[in-house]
């Protein structure tokens, strides 16, 4: 050691610790997930296919073609608010699902192994198997729930059908009813941990006060629960929005479901348009934050006027 | 009759309903997917509505296992999985461990990175890896797609790790320093195996994102049969007209039960996990 270099003290060694412990999880995000981000916002601004990938370098030319290009297509407003509808039903009814499950399965009985074991199921199974199996169930041919209905219905490949005489957009409703289905149990799970740590004293007192078990639930457990409940809307709503595999492995994006995240994928593989699908991918990333700040916005002054 | 007597009563009834109405459009779908997998495409097509196979067949695995190529699926399937598996935890015990205890320069903006990796679209992401592994000629390589996995699993585990290395009593580890350990001496001797519980969760997610992924395993290696995942062959084959649905649905179990069982095993230290998380907020 030179006699100008001081030894370092206790506390730098820390610091250089951490930094070398920490630096392989930074290494692999900042190769694998912020450096391709930032490409990816490149290739937006750039005519690329995989043909002239190779001419196209870092300073090429960059223009604002994809963006005009993608966003005139006929496709790409419905495809939008396809994301937007698909998003909010399965964000909302997974959630919704997902609470009634928590509170019927809150307090002991006979088998409640077995029906919370069976209820994990739908979002522990590969998404691969149950869409599959939804197609298959579903079949208008051999499906099963077919033949319990007097006319077979084709869920996943009618676009529009009617219901007690009103207009239904059928594969849409059937891709949201199979969001809700194979996602309630996420929100079960966080539900039913909040639901147990909650003290059960406020709840006892409220049953010495003549509460009724509705009132108990509005005034007293919902209250508790709203917190979990936002943080669960933001997260699915965040995961549904750019979603891909349920819609692609279910309708392939037929049959009126077609939804953005589709769309960038079809771009991408058969039009071969990388650039335009790199700036459509970003222009749904840019509304899933405008529309996030709005719900945060709108929630945040709605929990404010709650006592 | 009161109010409160009229809503418990109303109660008591629905709750048992909810019950069997969950269990049933939870369990049945499965319970279909099992028995549609023992049978005859013949027999399927003459009685669509019949539960019950009338001829109990285990050929349909032989054919999807083998002549279908199942079995390289599953061989895939368990290398990405295990991998994944074992990189996720070597990467992120050390920096779990970083974030709980030392203090250094960037501790409290590694959070928010961690968290916009965890929010982050995967469709985004998906182009510009698709694009290198083509430029690299990657593409049907199973040590990108694990790359991958790895790099979008690593933030959660470090977070979930960090949960569980804050709850180890400090004075241990100061022992340990006092006895000679050094610090990762310390880590491998006195905080791992104080966290079990929690390296088993991880784990266990980390497994379940590896075996369970579609998106980047169809990008990424489509073109290549014989390295298909097993979800990756379901889809594809599932596709084509020439592979009977009965058979199909003997692959849908053979990709269903691994995570199951490997999920149940595992679950009761993942929910603890969550929940011992849950009561400190």
């Amino acid at each position: 050691m030179s006699p100008l270099m001081r030894p370092r003290t206790l506390r730098e060694q820390e610091g250089r610790a951490g930094l070398a412990l920490i630096s392989p999880t930074l290494v692999i995000t900042l190769v694998v997930v912020v450096l391709p981000l930032l490409w990816a916002i490149m290739l937006a601004f750039q005519d690329v296919r995989l043909i002239n990938i190779r001419q196209v370098g870092l300073f090429g030319r960059y223009t604002l073609e994809n963006f005009s290009y993608v966003m005139s297509e006929p496709g790409f407003w419905p495809a939008l608010v396809n994301t937007l509808v698909y998003t909010v039903a399965g964000t909302a009814l997974s959630i919704a699902i997902g609470l009634v499950t928590a509170l019927a399965l809150r307090d002991r009985f006979r088998g409640r192994t077995l029906v919370r074991a069976a209820v994990l199921i739908p979002y522990v199974a590969p998404v691969v198997a149950v869409a599959f199996l939804w197609e298959t169930m579903l079949n208008p041919q051999y499906g099963i729930v077919n033949t319990w209905l007097s006319e077979p219905i084709a869920f996943l490949t009618q676009a529009k059908g009617e219901f007690l005489g009103v207009e239904v957009p059928v594969a849409l409703l059937t891709v949201i009813a199979f969001e809700a289905w194979r996602y309630f149990p996420f929100a079960f799970l966080f539900i039913l941990a909040r639901l147990q740590a909650l003290p059960a004293e406020l709840d006892e007192a409220a049953v010495v006060d003549g509460a009724t078990p509705t009132q108990r639930f509005r005034y007293v457990i919902m209250p508790q629960l709203w917190r979990i409940i936002a943080l669960l809307s933001v997260l699915r709503f965040v995961f549904t929005f750019t979603k891909f595999d349920d819609v692609y492995l279910l309708t392939g994006g037929g049959a009126g479901t077609e939804v953005v995240s589709v769309r960038v994928y079809t771009f991408l593989t058969a039009r071969d348009d990388i650039g335009a699908s790199a700036a459509q991918a970003i222009v749904l990333a840019i509304f899933l934050v405008v529309f996030l700040t709005l719900y945060l916005r709108f929630f945040a002054g709605s929990t404010g006027e709650r006592p | 009759m009161s109010r409160d007597r009229f809503e418990r009563r109303m109660f008591a009834v629905l709750r048992p309903l909810a019950i069997v109405f969950l269990f049933l459009i939870t369990a049945f779908p499965f319970l279909y997917m099992v028995m549609l997998s023992v049978r005859d495409i013949q027999e399927l097509i003459l009685e669509p509505g019949s539960l019950w196979p009338r001829d109990l067949t285990l050929d349909t695995y032989v054919d999807v296992l083998t002549r279908q190529g199942f079995l390289t699926f599953l061989r895939n399937s368990t290398i990405v999985a295990v991998a994944s598996v074992a990189v996720t935890l070597l990467v992120s015990i050390p920096g779990a461990y970083a974030v709980a205890r030392l203090r250094f320069f960037g501790r409290r903006q590694v959070h928010v990175l961690f968290l916009a990796v965890y929010l982050f679209p995967a469709i985004v992401l998906a182009i510009p890896l698709f694009v290198l592994l083509t430029m690299l000629g990657l593409r049907g390589s199973l040590a990108g797609l694990i790359l991958v996995y790895i790099a979008q699993t690593v933030p959660v585990t470090v977070y979930m790790l960090r949960n569980y290395f804050e709850t180890v009593p400090q004075s241990v580890e100061e022992a340990a320093a006092i006895d000679g350990c050094t610090r990762l001496s310390t880590i491998w001797r006195v905080v791992l195996p104080l966290s079990k519980p929690a390296l088993m969760a991880t784990g266990l997610y980390a497994f379940m994102i590896a075996w369970n992924e579609f998106l980047f395993a169809l990008l990424f290696l489509v073109e290549r049969r014989e390295s298909w995942t097993v979800s990756l062959g379901l889809s594809q084959l599932a596709g084509s007209i020439e592979v009977p649905t009965t058979v199909l649905m003997a692959g849908s179990v053979v990709l269903t039960l691994p995570i199951v069982i490997v999920f149940f095993a595992g679950e009761r230290l993942l929910t603890e996990g969550l929940t011992a998380g849950a009561e400190k907020g």
